[in-house]
């Protein structure tokens, strides 16, 4: 491949995101390119077809197609407990700090297959406070979020999810939690009771009102800058005064332009607190937060 | 010590490097002869386990005469700096020089993967890249050098037969048309005389 034609399979790319834009209204133009390049790149070889205009062509043309392009740009899989010492933090740190809420209102923004939302769902029943929580996990993909609801995954991945349930600080047996047949876990559906699963786009769509806490790993990696601070400030509007904010172990707000919006509370687990009201404004959004 | 006769004539503006079993000893003695003037960026893959701490970083970072981090995201890639992949993550290169990260699937059984930060830097720094494989125990990094060299880049190589673990310098010798196969001790002061050369005939 020479300079020339790498110039112009990026130029390929800018033109097929804007395509998937103006078809499908799916904002993928303010993520990072070489991320979203590899997985495009991939469906190409996987498709059988020869450059990206002709995978333009095939998407606009083909629904069907785009849905699978589509869960090739949003499937994130992750692992039950990924990071233990993240939940431990949120079990010490975090929790805590809630307890005293009458209700939780909790966001999994970007939250794919769900591994994430039901290791929150599991850490919530061990402290005791699930009841009085409401569980909001969102995805801009449909199909994926399906998939989360059932709460079905490989027995393959059990022996890891066992060992970062128990470094996460679990009190019971993770066995308890699931139920296994052939070669699939199926999580307990009782996880399931107070978490709702919806359609919400971190690019096009607006605050998902007053949060006590947010939690949002390893999406905004995937993000260029302004499309970051874009998220942060949605983060921002979302939640109450007070409210937590939680990221993936190699992300941070400080950077960004809602920066002083927050303060630290975990700096090593990414964890921050939006701090609260100091004016007229702030305080009508505090009185609705408490509520 | 045999080199190939080439001249040396563009300045290259970064290096890349990968490794896994063996790593530790293989970097020290990499990194120990680049001198404090060394002005290219190096970026580099090991091969590490998910939860490891910042024990290697530190590490190196006090035999190297350079500034030695982890790889942060959206961080300006900067002359005079090391910068090591964090693990269980993807290290990339963007067009704009900047590095970012993924949790996309393991690669060559990897995450970090040598490939793929290979496959990136490639595209971004094109004929002005270095690419170096050390030692390792698997494959990863091969198809990462290729496109190195696809793009005008240039392959370096440790020596297999004296590499702690030989399959991924093997391999990458394998797969691609290296422009260097060096002893571990020699790869550094080869570096060095990378930078900044004018002319300068290996």
């Amino acid at each position: 491949m020479t300079t020339d034609d790498l110039d112009i399979e990026n130029m390929e790319l800018e033109l097929l995101l804007n395509a998937i834009y103006m078809k499908y209204s799916f904002d993928f133009r303010g993520y990072s390119r070489a991320s979203i390049k590899r997985r495009i790149k991939h469906r190409l070889s996987m498709s059988g077809l020869k450059t990206i205009s002709d995978m333009q062509r095939e998407i606009l043309y083909y629904p069907d197609f785009f849905n699978t392009l589509l869960q090739d740009l949003s499937i994130n899989v992750t692992e039950m407990f990924r990071d233990p010492s993240f939940y431990r933090a949120l079990r010490k740190d975090v929790l805590p700090e809630l307890r005293d809420l009458p209700h939780i209102k909790i966001w999994h923004a970007g939250c794919s297959s769900g591994e994430e939302v039901y290791s929150m769902a599991i850490l919530l029943k061990e402290s005791g406070l699930y009841q009085k929580c409401r569980i909001y996990a969102t995805d801009f993909d449909e199909t994926v979020l399906t998939k989360a609801k059932e709460g079905v995954y490989p027995v393959e991945r059990l022996k890891s999810y066992t060992r970062n349930y128990q470094e996460a600080g679990g009190l019971e047996s993770f066995a308890d939690y699931y139920s296994s047949r052939y070669d699939l876990v199926k999580l307990d559906k009782t996880l399931r009771e107070n978490i709702l699963f919806s359609s919400h786009n971190l690019v096009t769509d607006g605050a998902f009102g007053e949060m006590n806490l947010i939690v949002c790993r390893n999406v905004l990696i995937y993000f260029n800058r302004d499309l970051q601070d874009h998220v942060f400030k949605l983060f921002s509007d979302s939640l109450c005064p007070g409210g937590f904010l939680c990221l993936g172990s190699k992300e941070t707000v400080q950077l960004s332009t809602s920066a002083n919006a927050f303060t630290e509370v975990v700096k090593k687990e990414r964890i921050y607190r939006k701090k609260e009201a100091t004016d007229g404004f702030q305080e009508l959004q505090e009185d609705s937060c408490v509520s | 010590m045999q080199f190939t006769q080439k001249s040396v004539m563009k300045r290259y503006e970064a290096v890349v490097m990968g490794v896994s079993t063996g790593g530790l000893k293989a970097l020290e003695t990499v990194l120990r002869q680049l001198p404090g003037e060394f002005s290219l960026p190096v970026m580099i893959v090991q091969h590490r386990i998910a939860h490891s701490d910042d024990f290697l970083c530190r590490f190196l970072g006090g035999i190297c005469q350079l500034k030695v981090m982890e790889a942060e995201e959206k961080r300006m890639v900067k002359n005079g700096h090391v910068y090591i992949a964090p693990p269980d993550y993807h290290l990339q290169v963007e067009m704009d020089r900047t590095l970012s990260l993924s949790v996309d699937p393991p690669v060559n059984y990897s995450r970090p993967s040598v490939d793929v930060l290979f496959q990136t830097a490639a595209e971004v720094f094109q004929d002005r890249l270095v690419g170096v494989i050390l030692t390792g125990a698997n494959r990863d990094g091969s198809l990462g050098l290729a496109e190195i060299k696809r793009l005008g880049g240039l392959a370096v190589v440790q020596d297999p037969d004296t590499a702690l673990a030989p399959e991924m310098p093997r391999s990458a010798i394998k797969t691609v048309s290296v422009d260097h196969v060096l002893l571990l001790e020699d790869i550094g002061r080869f570096l060095a005389q990378l930078d900044g050369s004018d002319t300068t005939t290996w």
